[in-house]
């Protein structure tokens, strides 16, 4: 939960989104409305807060909160 | 201040010049020709439209008229040059360089002229560069051009990069000027790992390892709007600490302006609100080494930028390469002032 936590932090902030909309279900470009530059700026985020790296692959598959949550919590 | 031995003078930017193509391209130029329209664009990038040059101009051409602008707002501005360096992508040729061609153009033919490609980064690795040329007393003044014709390298098929780019030119004097104004520090850096990230091909069809270049400007938008934001935080607050200034003492951040998006998220890493920085690329786009002195000079004119300021100067660009450089603005040339005129784009 410390993680979906954090991860809904840099969301709200690199996405201007509510915090009551970040579910775990929620998709970045469909539901929360990021455009590719969001994205990006949220995938860099998400690098800075958590200390880790990203690849454009893996990205790539990182298409809602509850999958940025699994992602980061497998870096660690 | 890093060590300044107390024969070295101080020295900073002493003219300011600049000139940009009359013909306006919106937007809205590019629906007809590509899968694209005129708010996706304002939207990505936060440009509104850009200038582009004749079929006659070239890079050499431009940036002659920055000079010829910076020699009508101070005929005297081009005394004791010595050396000319001309930071372009898209130089006239390969060789003669692009420098000497604007230097016999503007009365200094027999001084030492050369290009420095650095991409986006190239006018402020210039101004650095041409510090130390006078420090180490291989010339007395430099006169240094940011100029491109980005409109005839880049595919205006190629919806990636076309909207992107816009021609322009920019001069700069570097000279002495008084104690206590000028330059202070500079931090420059590249990474040839990135190559494949931002590349015009030249002789090579490919990069070491194999990448292969085509025929015009191509460009990774993710990989280089990632490496941009961290390198202006990085290079910027890295310069600071070598001045010893936090961004608290910084009047004016002056970035390159290739994405607004860009210089936002730089500025947000720098704690700075956006009123701290100018932008004009909603009017002139990416030019690339162009856009430094462009928002110096329209800064200077709109009485934005004025004597004693402290300025942080970022840019970023292919290479990949990065530069960052702390300087207290001096006003005391007649070039330096507003420019009430405003003829600068004659």
């Amino acid at each position: 939960m410390a993680t979906f936590d954090d991860v809904k932090d840099v969301i709200v902030d690199k996405l201007g989104v509510d915090a009551d909309k970040v579910s775990p279900e929620a998709r970045f470009v469909e539901d929360l409305g990021a455009d590719s530059l969001e994205t990006v700026e949220l995938i860099m985020g998400l690098e800075d807060k958590f200390g880790i790296t990203i690849s454009d692959e893996d990205a790539e598959t990182i298409r809602t909160v509850q999958a940025a949550v699994d992602y980061i919590e497998s870096k660690q | 201040m890093s060590d300044p031995s107390p024969t070295r003078p101080t020295l900073g930017i002493t003219a300011l010049g600049m000139y940009v193509p009359e013909r306006v391209v919106p937007n809205s130029d590019f629906e007809a020709r590509m899968d694209t329209n005129a708010d996706w664009i304002e939207s990505r990038t936060g440009i509104r439209e850009r200038r582009f040059a004749t079929p006659e101009q070239y890079t050499s051409d431009v940036g002659v008229l920055a000079v010829r602008d910076l020699l009508r707002r101070d005929p005297q501005a081009l005394q004791g040059v010595d050396a000319v360096i001309c930071a372009t992508v898209s130089p006239d040729a390969l060789m003669p360089s692009t420098a000497a061609l604007i230097a016999m153009q503007v009365g200094l033919t027999g001084a030492a002229a050369f290009d420095l490609s650095t991409a986006c980064s190239g006018f402020v690795y210039a101004l650095s560069v041409a510090q130390g040329l006078i420090f180490a007393g291989s010339a007395r003044r430099v006169l240094v051009v940011g100029a491109e014709v980005l409109s005839k390298i880049v595919d205006q098929d190629d919806r990636n990069t076309a909207i992107l780019f816009g021609d322009g030119a920019g001069a700069a004097v570097v000279g002495p000027v008084p104690a206590g104004y000028g330059f202070q520090d500079f931090i420059m850096g590249a990474d040839g790992n990135g190559g494949s990230s931002l590349y015009l091909r030249c002789v090579a069809p490919t990069l070491p390892g194999g990448f292969n270049m085509g025929d015009s400007v191509g460009m990774n938008g993710r990989e280089v709007f990632k490496f941009a934001v961290r390198a202006l935080g990085d290079s910027g607050t890295q310069v600071l600490a070598k001045s010893g200034l936090t961004t608290a003492d910084v009047d004016w951040v002056i970035p390159h302006q290739a994405n607004v998006r860009i210089i936002e998220a730089a500025m947000d890493r720098f704690g700075l609100p956006m009123s701290k920085t100018i932008v004009n690329l909603d009017r002139y786009g990416n030019t690339s080494s162009a856009t430094v002195p462009l928002v110096l000079r329209e800064g200077v004119d709109a009485g934005q930028i004025t004597d004693g300021q402290q300025l942080l100067l970022i840019a970023f660009g292919g290479g990949l390469s990065w530069v960052a450089g702390t300087m207290k603005w001096w006003g005391g040339a007649p070039s330096l002032k507003a420019d009430n005129k405003a003829e600068v784009t004659a």
